[in-house]
Parts: structure tokens; sequence; C-alpha cells
């Protein structure tokens, strides 16, 4: 581990690079590092809540979708960091409701309820557009460049990481920790497990409404099954698994190569790429369980055994 | 012991009942613990010992009946909520945080109390049960390492890292070695002399003739009897139980 004192400035300095990013590449690589820093976010938001529950959630497409839905809705009627604030509202109240009704289940019912809430909320979206609002498709008018869109998420991808550290130092933390290693014995130790769940459930479906919101201005035309396109699910899912989800700078891990690999993938082979991500998907859960952080760690561990062993 | 027996009980469960489909595994109950006593919870396998226990500590809900602790209801409440109030337990099989240390599992029982400790405090408390338990050369072990012995004293020193007012045992003393049973009894005893009020659910006889000021026997859910533990065993009804009805012609 690297102390605080070397770790923040270490921290801010790489910060300060990516933020001058915008200006040494061009539109190609920029668009890129939009990719890179949106499943960032992304991965990271979704190994907040996952990692220390070990419930796998595939609700990132509903959450994400409601943040870009949002923009649509309301991009071109009010000032942008309002947009904002009202889709952060948005995604606090549906992930408080859905988190109290869901949180209970585990297991294989809870994968399956996330997986069909963006479902649920995109025919609800539909169901609204053709019977009331009589638009299907709205175009997105919001004066925001790639640029803009660039420094955005590199802001949340920071506060992304601060909540993160923060919230494993905290007794929210710990408890999670003790749920995700055994719920019955964590109620047993005093801790209200459904709140600490959907708690955590809320700060990191919030950080994904946000995402969606800012990068809608990407597209200039949404439709339901753009915004809520379960295939973002799954990406985020494979990303942090693949980087490991039990430790907070593991998602990253994954949501670089990942994010480079199916850029290559769907650029180089489009009409078989989901094909090839399946298989992606499964030698990934055989050959790293733990996850790039895991085997990292491993690979620490060697030598400390061997000096333990000579002590 | 019969001096206690006057004082109003810390634990009492009234007709406790729960059923399982067309199983009921405890069939109006009557059970009480009196402060400072050390109640023995008998009976044949799946006679309904560790669903009562379950019931108490809220891990399952009662169908119906009373559960009194300390001057509240709670019957049907949340395991976190009795846990506060100050029941503590551990488990058939044994439960410990796996991927922690052991210092970690006892803080486990120290970090989510009402209103919460300093967090010095919860370090020097965690340490001070290690010790108690007999585990203060493990603190920074990988509880995935250890003996079963080693685990089932974890499990305990983080029953009491809640500082509870009264502690279920749900056959904690079962797989020991002798010499392990020993230093085992001797430990109970010594947190019976601290005044904690214990029930234990228990198939050591040892155990329960050394460590029990009174028992209850279950059989098929419901209380067959109850009294000393000279009394009880002594009872036909209890013989009846563990060794079947005997062969009249």
């Amino acid at each position: 581990m690297i102390g605080a004192p070397v770790a923040i400035p270490l921290a801010l300095a790489a910060v300060a690079g990516l933020a001058a990013v915008p200006f040494v590449v061009d539109a190609y690589y920029l668009a890129l590092a939009i990719s890179l820093l949106q499943f960032t976010v992304l991965s990271t938001a979704w190994g907040l809540f996952s990692g220390p529950t070990r419930y796998i959630s595939l609700a990132t497409a509903a959450f994400f979708g409601i943040g870009a839905y949002t923009v649509a809705v309301l991009g071109e009627l009010l000032p942008w960091p309002l947009v904002l604030a009202i889709a952060g509202i948005i995604g606090v109240l549906t992930a408080a409701v859905v988190g109290f009704s869901t949180l209970r289940l585990s297991g294989v019912y809870f994968v399956i309820f996330t997986f069909g809430l963006a479902e649920l909320i995109r025919q609800l979206v539909v169901w609204y557009e053709v019977n009331k609002s009589r638009v299907l498709g709205r175009y997105v008018f919001a004066d925001i460049t790639q640029t803009d869109i660039y420094w955005q998420l590199l802001a949340l991808a920071v506060v992304t990481f601060v909540i993160g550290w923060a919230i494993a130092r905290s007794r929210l933390g710990f408890a999670l920790r003790i749920i995700g290693e055994d719920e019955t014995v964590a109620q047993h130790c005093g801790i209200n497990t459904t709140v600490a769940k959907v708690a955590l459930f809320t700060v990191s479906a919030t950080i994904m409404t946000i995402a969606g919101a800012i990068m809608a201005p990407r597209w200039t035309y949404i439709e339901p099954s753009i915004a809520f396109n379960a295939m973002i699910s799954f990406q985020v899912v494979i990303m942090a698994l693949l980087g490991g989800a039990h430790r907070l700078w593991g998602p990253v891990l994954g949501a670089i190569p990942m994010t480079l690999l199916f850029e290559f993938l769907s650029a180089r082979f489009p009409s078989t790429f989901t094909i090839i991500m399946g298989v992606v998907f499964l030698l990934i859960v055989y050959a790293l369980p733990r996850g790039v952080i895991g085997l990292l760690q491993r690979l620490a561990n060697r030598p400390t055994k061997r000096s333990e062993a000579i002590s | 012991m019969s001096g206690a027996r006057s004082t109003t009980p810390i634990l009492e469960t009234k007709a406790l009942t729960r059923a399982f489909g067309g199983l009921v595994a405890v069939d109006h109950l009557d059970l009480s613990v009196h402060p400072g006593e050390i109640v023995g919870l008998l009976g044949p396998n799946g006679s309904g010992k560790t669903t009562a226990l379950n019931l108490i500590s809220g891990l399952l809900r009662p169908d119906s009946g009373a559960i009194r602790f300390d001057g509240y209801d709670i019957a049907g409440a949340a395991a976190y909520r009795i846990a506060r109030l100050g029941i503590a337990r551990t488990f058939q099989l044994v439960r410990v945080l796996d991927g922690m240390t052991c210092l970690d599992n006892v803080k486990a029982g120290l970090a989510f109390h009402h209103p919460p400790l300093p967090h010095g405090e919860i370090e020097t408390r965690a340490r001070t049960l290690l010790q108690r338990v007999g585990l203060e050369r493990h603190v920074q072990r990988a509880v995935s390492q250890m003996t079963y012995i080693d685990r089932k004293r974890l499990e305990l020193a983080r029953a009491l890292a809640l500082a509870p007012k009264l502690l279920l045992l749900d056959e904690w003393l079962a797989g020991l070695n002798p010499s392990e049973l020993q230093t085992g009894i001797s430990l109970i005893r010594s947190l019976k002399d601290d005044g904690l009020p214990i029930l234990l659910v228990e198939h050591v006889m040892d155990a329960i003739r050394s460590l029990c000021d009174r028992c209850v026997v279950m059989n098929s859910g419901r209380k067959i009897a109850e009294g000393t533990v000279h009394d009880v065993l002594a009872d036909p009804a209890v013989i009846e139980a563990y060794l079947g009805a005997p062969a009249h012609a």
C-alpha cells in the first residue's frame, strides 16, 4: 500500500494529466477516451455495490438509460447543471424504490429482477411516449461538446473514487463486507442489512444515472432501445469481474482493456462481435475468478509467504 | 440457584409456535431464563431446539406466541433489532467470517453498537475478547486457516462483543475433544460468574450436568419436562423420548 502523502499528489497529477487529454488528441481518440471513462465510471460504480455484497446487478442499463432519457426530455428546457441534478434525483428515487422492493431477494432472483428492471422501465417509457407524448424518439438538443463530456466524465470518475474510498473506511463499508461474507451473521451483529444494502445500491445507481445523463448529448437522437440497451449492463459486469470487483481499483483494470478490446472487435468483426464477447466472458470467469487484481495480489503475496516461512 | 426463580425472567416465551408446512417444529413452548442462570434446552435430534433459538434470535418469525425479553416484546422483530436489544448467539454450524482476520471478526460484533463505541475502544475491546476466549495469539490470523475449536472460540468472542444481556449457545461444546471440552466448560462458567444468563442447546451430558441450573426438555416441538438436571434426566417421559417407549407386551 502506498501511503496517503504519496498517493494524493500522484492521484492529483494523474487527474491533471487526464484533464489535458482533449488538447493533445484528435476526435477519434477523444471519442475513445470518452468510452474509456464512461466504462471506468460505470464499472467502478457497479463494483461499489456488487463488490462487497456479491449481488450481481444487471440494472446498469436501467439507470444509465434513465439519465440519458432525462436529458432527452429536459435537455433544451432547463440549464445543463439543473438537468444533471434532476437526473441524479430521479436516479436516487428510482434506486431507493427498487432497492427496498428487491434487496430482500438474493442470488439468482436478484440477478433476474435487475435484468427485468431495465426492460420494465424501457417498456414504461415506450408506453408513455406512444400513448401520452406521442413521440417515439427524441432529438437531444444540448450545447455540449465532446470535450465537455470528457471533462464531466472525468469529474464524475474522481467523485466516484472519492466516494468509494470514503465508504471503504466507514462503518457502512465494514457492514457491507460482513454482509458479503454472511448476511445472517451481519444481522446478528446488529446491522440493519436492508438499509445498508439500499444505501449503497442508491449511491451506485445514482452515479450510473448521472453518467447516462452526461453521455446523452453524444447521441443526437435517442429512443428507448438506444438509451436502455441491455448490452451495457453485461459489458459493465464483464469489465468489473475481469478487473476484480472486491477492490475499489479493480474494475478499472478490467474496464480499460475490455473497452479497447470491444472497440477493436466491433470495428474488425462487426457481425460476430456479440459471440466473441460471450466467449471472452466465459474465459474470464474460468481463468480469473478473482479478476486481474486477484492475480496481482497472488503474485505480490508469493515473496511475503516465503519470508514468513523463514522467520 | 432456586433464588433466581423469584426474580422476573430476562427471557420468557409464551405458547411460542412455528410450523414448516405440516410439521410443527415448535409447539406452544413456554420457556423462561432468569438473570444469572444457565438453562439447558435438551431433546432428541429434530425436537425443535434450534428452531426455538432461531425464533428467539429473530432468524425466524413465530407463527404465534409471545417472546418477552428485558421488558420488550420481540416476537417477530428483525434479527438486527434483537441483537441490539442484547441477545447474542452462536450457530450450530459455526458461522465465522472466513474472508477476514480474527480481529475483524470480533470487531464485527463491536462496530454496530447503539450508540456507537469510540474507535479506540473497539480495538481494545476486540483484543480483550480474543484474550478471554484464548485467541490472543491469533489476532491477525486469517480465519480460513483456523482449527474447528478456534473457529468456535472466535464465534463466541463475536457474540460476546455485542455486550449481550442474554447468550444463546447452539451446541457450542459439540465436537470438542475431552481437554477442549473442559476448557470450554470453564469458559462458559466464567461467563455465568460474570452474571451473563445463558440458554444453551447441548447434547454433551458432562457439560449439562456441570453447567445447567435448570433444564427444559423438548420432543416433537413440545416441552415434555422442566426442572433440575437430575430430575429431568430421571423423568420417564424424557427417557422415553430419548430411548423409545419401554417394551410392554
